[in-house]
């Protein structure tokens, strides 16, 4: 029952923007937005041309490179520096005050640092992903009740099974959360790095479109990104919340 | 201070410090990075030569203007949004996805409907900031507590006199975080849409200095826009801290 209330509300909706979405096209017409059913046909028709693909393995492989980082780089910082409560403490507030920064100015120190390329793209995407994920990791692992890990001593239970049985249960929904910001915000730092001064990439088609002021191809490209990341959040969102009620 | 401000200020001085030594002594390329306090002057000759002051005029504008919208149609939205339970659960998942799509990948179909200017930058820095500020008032909204409604209506208020003396008032703390964050989400936006593509502002300041091969200036702007939000933040945190006392206070 409950599922599909969630649903049908999902549906309504979808309907809701594509209705508006068609109403722009109808009013403003094709240089304005082109109407959905045309972008999706253009996607698709992209998708099957030979010279988009180039774009789309550069950006895919920019994105999973830096979100590999900023998980194993977030998590592993996060967990390192929340085991010490002093530490834990002195570090928080910098890396809050760094997640506020409006890290775009950064790019160019970026690009200065890695060239144009896609090591740029990467790190400035790394770079975006991080800073949640290391606050979340940090402050999951700082707000271990404190009797969970006496009684763990008490059962006198060895630091592998202890891993096993407090502290991964206890953290792992918190860290979950924060690899799901992680993702948006990596995904968001490696768009960013593509649409400033790139060659390749998902970016560099979607600002030349806007010199031949081809809506189509920009609808295209965003409807793609935005699927993209609309799916990847729904499935890990939807895995947060199992995990938030599991442990 | 507590032992850990120390601590961070010590660690924060250290690193600033380290990178001062490391551009002197040459260890790091000048072509990539140069020393804190050389970024410093930078600012402050960027600053006081004047050439950036139109720069910086339109994008405060453009800020204002985006951070306005974003928070008084944010709090209206979403106070429509929680009276209707039937219309928030529609909306939920949608509410929940927005941060996840990188709105800068709208940024070109901005520009090709409104022109370059401040339009497209104004509508990107809009939209970002303000489902924050429609989340936040649904959650203010939500967490009146329940006691406080009840003292309501046993005082016989009218909706009107409720909500402009105890449900406003009891929601404030999540209303101002909402603020917080429109604010500093209009902010990047703009920056971001300048830094992008644009014709004008700091953003574009930046890039372009970039463009030239003008590291000094380039690094006396980042240095300029970092710190302006890192003072703002910190003013709004000893902001709220103050509040935050007080309500525990009374």
């Amino acid at each position: 029952m409950g599922i599909v209330v969630k649903w049908r509300d999902g549906i309504l909706v979808l309907i809701a923007i594509l209705a508006v979405w068609q109403t722009i096209n109808l009013v403003g017409g094709d240089n304005l937005m082109t109407s959905p059913l045309a972008t999706a046909q253009h996607t698709i028709d992209m998708m099957g041309q030979a010279r988009f693909w180039p774009h789309l393995r550069e950006t895919i492989t920019a994105y999973l490179v830096a979100l590999a980082i900023a998980v194993l780089g977030g998590v592993g910082f996060g967990v390192l520096l929340g085991a010490h409560r002093l530490t834990g403490d002195v570090a928080e507030p910098i890396f809050v005050a760094l997640y506020s920064i409006p890290k775009v100015t950064l790019y160019p120190v970026i690009l200065l640092a890695f060239g144009l390329g896609i090591q740029a793209k990467i790190a400035f995407g790394a770079l975006h992903g991080i800073i949640p994920i290391v606050i979340f990791s940090l402050n999951a692992v700082r707000q271990i009740n404190r009797t969970w890990l006496r009684t763990a001593r008490t059962l006198s239970l060895t630091p592998l099974q202890s891993v096993r049985h407090v502290i991964i249960p206890a953290t792992v929904p918190e860290i979950f959360s924060g690899l799901r910001v992680g993702a948006a915000l990596t995904l968001l730092g490696t768009m960013l790095g593509e649409l400033f001064a790139s060659q390749r990439g998902l970016g560099f088609p979607l600002m030349t479109a806007i010199d031949l002021h081809d809506v189509k191809t920009i609808m295209a490209i965003a409807l793609l990104i935005t699927l993209f990341s609309v799916a990847m959040n729904t499935v890990m969102l939807m895995l947060d919340r199992r995990l938030h009620a599991r442990f | 201070m507590s032992t850990a401000g120390w601590i961070r200020l010590l660690v924060v001085a250290l690193m600033v410090g380290g990178l001062e030594i490391a551009c002197h002594l040459g260890a790091l390329p000048a072509t990539a990075i140069i020393a804190p306090s050389e970024m410093l002057r930078a600012m402050i000759d960027a600053l006081t030569s004047g050439d950036v002051a139109t720069d910086i005029r339109l994008t405060f504008t453009a800020v204002a203007i985006a951070a306005s919208l974003a928070i008084a149609g944010g709090f209206v939205l979403g106070f429509l949004i929680h009276l209707s339970p039937r219309l928030r659960a529609a909306l939920d998942p949608l509410l929940a996805a927005y941060y996840a799509i990188p709105h800068v990948a709208f940024y070109p179909l901005l520009i090709v409907v409104f022109g370059l200017g401040i339009g497209p930058l104004i509508v990107l820095a809009t939209a970002f900031g303000i489902v924050a500020m429609i989340i936040a008032t649904l959650t203010g909204l939500d967490r009146v507590p329940r006691v406080l409604m009840r003292t309501a209506r046993a005082h016989r208020l009218s909706p009107l006199q409720e909500m402009g003396l105890v449900r406003l008032p009891a929601a404030m703390p999540h209303l101002l975080s909402g603020v917080k964050l429109a604010l500093s989400y209009a902010f990047i936006g703009v920056i971001a849409g300048e830094f992008i593509l644009s014709t004008a502002g700091v953003g574009h300041a930046i890039a372009y200095a970039y463009d030239n091969f003008d590291n000094r200036r380039m690094y006396g702007l980042i240095v300029f826009v970092i710190g302006f939000m890192v003072v703002v933040n910190t003013l709004v945190l000893l902001w709220e801290r103050r509040l935050a006392q007080r309500r525990g206070a009374r």
